[in-house]
């Protein structure tokens, strides 16, 4: 909760509260409609009712659910084209940014609602934070200037501050000790596993309290791939992390709790099935749950 | 492999022999050739024309490049007020062109609806495809008019300050060869700004979108800087075209060998001058018309070494960046 309240108001934009604006009635009346696998009194930093997201007139998913717990790792699985990714664009407004794109349904974060009129985009996407699945640094800055691109944003011009808070973004991305040397090379002169940690480093900096990871492994080979899967255990003191992954392994070493996603009838991705990650994967209730987990289709 | 240990008729038969070996020998012989004649026509122009100039040249010797007074009837031939001419025409149009260009291709790429951008690429595009002369023309009738009338005295008012503007207005001279060339070159220079604002991948535009940039943010973070090497040949593409141009400047530049004395003065270029009196010159006039083309296709020849040069600096000593 106090990493809550350090979060960062842009200098030019209105204050905080607007943005927070409340909807308790209707998490209220959400609350029992959604699926939470956690424990009753688990904080719950997300919880997303009924999204539907479109591509033009395609609907890319319907009506998904689901309370995402604070400072856990929760993990959606599911085969190619069952919308996964999608929807975690919709938790930071990024499904926008496509071409005739739509969302409905309700997002709230810590009971805000991101959708709400005059709520701006950029300032969600400062709080619910985003690693892509090819490692993207900045190729014309440097691994400081990488690290340092989102501060700005927050008003954060003091170089001393500027450094320091790049500095231990390095650290809790575990990429410190290995740039520490030459900090001014630029960002894309690093190994993949090392420019995907970069782009880690540069989402924590901003000090987000989600970090949506869509596929941070699938462009990585295995070693660098376990160093993430680490880092991400640690972070998850921190941040709540959204991972998608196609690698069911991955889910099931890294995650807490597990969502199973699969294309519909009508073409949508649906949720299937949400519960804990050891349940999920030991004892799943749905036939198509287990199917999927047991490699017979997907 | 397999294959290796196949008598020679089995090869024979399974079509594995090396059909392709004379198309591909062909082909390395074609486009060879077709290389090496390029190279062999830029030489045998700069011999050509070392050689057509030579008795200028050993007049003039290299002084010539910073004298100013051109007088054939008294065989007088420096050529530095026609290469100052050509400088200032090209890189105003170069500067105004490229500031200009970059703001239509954000504007084009970023901002403008499918139904809006087409359209206006189109139009922008068709720039390009109007005749030297029509510009040319169209400078005198509409365009020197206007800066006669309205744009001069108004620019002397409110600018005056500014040095060089001052002087009279007129229809001719170097302010309206600038403007021609401004946009002339224009087009060219926003059809590959755009196209290389257009390339700038996806990832990057979320990567900082995702830290929470907003749009502008967006463009002067992560678009501008990807695409500023692809900006910067564009704008040499301009530039190139810029120094040569002749027939539009050599309409509204008035013509006047001198140093212009502010934007509005008559003034020459080095293309200007060719195109003028080479009918009529024969003799060491000749000569030193042949040698303001050769000062003319080194220039042009120097300026894409530099710009290269600063393309490769600027971008670290990448060609181009491969990250998608």
């Amino acid at each position: 909760m106090t990493h809550l309240n350090l979060s960062p108001v842009r200098p030019s934009d209105e204050p905080l509260p607007d943005m927070l604006r409340e909807t308790g009635g209707a998490s209220a009346e959400f609350a029992h409609a959604a699926p939470r696998p956690m424990p009753e009194g688990t904080p719950i930093a997300l919880s997303a009712h009924n999204v539907g997201a479109w591509y033009g007139s395609k609907k890319a998913i319907s009506g998904i659910s689901m309370e995402i717990a604070k400072n856990a790792v929760t993990a959606l699985i599911g085969p190619s084209g069952c919308g996964k990714s999608t929807y975690i664009r919709c938790f930071n407004r990024m499904h926008e940014f496509a071409p005739h794109a739509r969302v409905e349904g309700t997002i709230l974060l810590e009971g805000a609602d991101v959708y709400a009129p005059g709520v701006d985009p950029a300032r969600v996407r400062q709080r619910v934070g985003m690693v892509f699945q090819k490692p993207n640094p900045f190729p014309t800055m440097s691994v400081v200037e990488n690290v340092a691109a989102g501060l700005r944003f927050m008003g954060v011009r003091n170089r001393a501050e500027i450094s320091d808070r790049v500095e231990e973004a390095l650290k809790l991305a575990a990429l410190w000790d290995e740039v520490k040397s030459d900090l001014k090379k630029p960002g894309i002169a690093l190994s993949g596993g090392q420019q995907q940690r970069l782009c880690i480093a540069r989402t924590i900096a901003v000090e987000p309290e989600v970090v949506l990871m869509d596929e941070p492994c699938s462009a990585l080979d295995p070693v660098a791939t376990l160093k993430i899967e680490d880092l991400m255990r640690g972070l998850a003191e921190r941040y709540t992390i959204i991972i998608v992954t196609h690698n069911m392994q991955q889910a099931a070493r890294v995650s807490d709790y597990t969502a199973f996603l699969l294309m519909a009838g009508d073409g949508a991705g649906h949720l299937v099935e949400y519960r804990s990650t050891a349940d999920i994967f030991t004892n799943p209730h749905d036939k198509r749950t287990e199917d999927y987990i047991t490699g017979r289709f997907g | 492999m397999a294959i290796d240990r196949l008598e020679h008729s089995q090869r024979s038969a399974l079509g594995l022999k090396n059909r392709l070996k004379p198309g591909d020998w062909l082909f390395t012989a074609v486009t060879g050739f077709a290389a090496i004649v390029v190279l062999a026509v830029v030489a045998g122009m700069f011999l050509e024309l070392t050689q057509q100039a030579w008795p200028a040249l050993r007049a003039g010797g290299i002084s010539v490049v910073w004298d100013t007074a051109w007088d054939p009837s008294h065989k007088v031939f420096g050529v530095g007020a026609f290469i100052l001419g050509t400088l200032i025409t090209s890189v105003f149009a170069l500067v105004f062109a490229t500031i200009v260009a970059v703001l239509v291709a954000l504007f084009l790429v970023e901002i403008a609806p499918g139904w809006v951008a087409r359209p206006v690429s189109y139009v922008v595009e068709l720039l390009a495809a109007i005749p030297s002369v029509v510009y040319g023309l169209w400078g005198i009738f509409v365009l020197g008019v206007f800066i006669r009338d309205h744009l001069g005295p108004a620019l002397i008012r409110y600018l005056g300050w500014v040095p060089f503007v001052d002087g009279t207005p007129l229809i001719t001279g170097l302010f309206s060869a600038c403007l021609i060339l401004t946009i002339m070159i224009l087009p060219t220079v926003m059809a590959v700004s755009r196209d290389v604002i257009a390339a700038v991948p996806r990832s990057q535009r979320e990567g900082i979108l995702a830290l929470g940039a907003t749009r502008w943010e967006m463009i002067r973070i992560a678009v501008l800087p990807y695409a500023r090497s692809g900006v910067l040949g564009a704008a040499i593409l301009g530039l190139a075209r810029a120094v040569g141009e002749t027939l539009a400047v050599t309409l509204v530049i008035g013509n006047s060998v001198q140093i212009p004395g502010n934007i509005f003065a008559p003034a020459y270029t080095m293309a200007s001058v060719i195109a003028n009196q080479f009918p009529e010159a024969t003799g060491l006039h000749r000569a030193a018309l042949i040698e303001v083309a050769l000062i003319l296709l080194a220039i042009t020849f120097v300026i894409n070494v530099v710009a290269r040069l600063l393309v490769w600096k600027v971008t670290g000593g990448q060609r181009a960046v491969v990250q998608e």
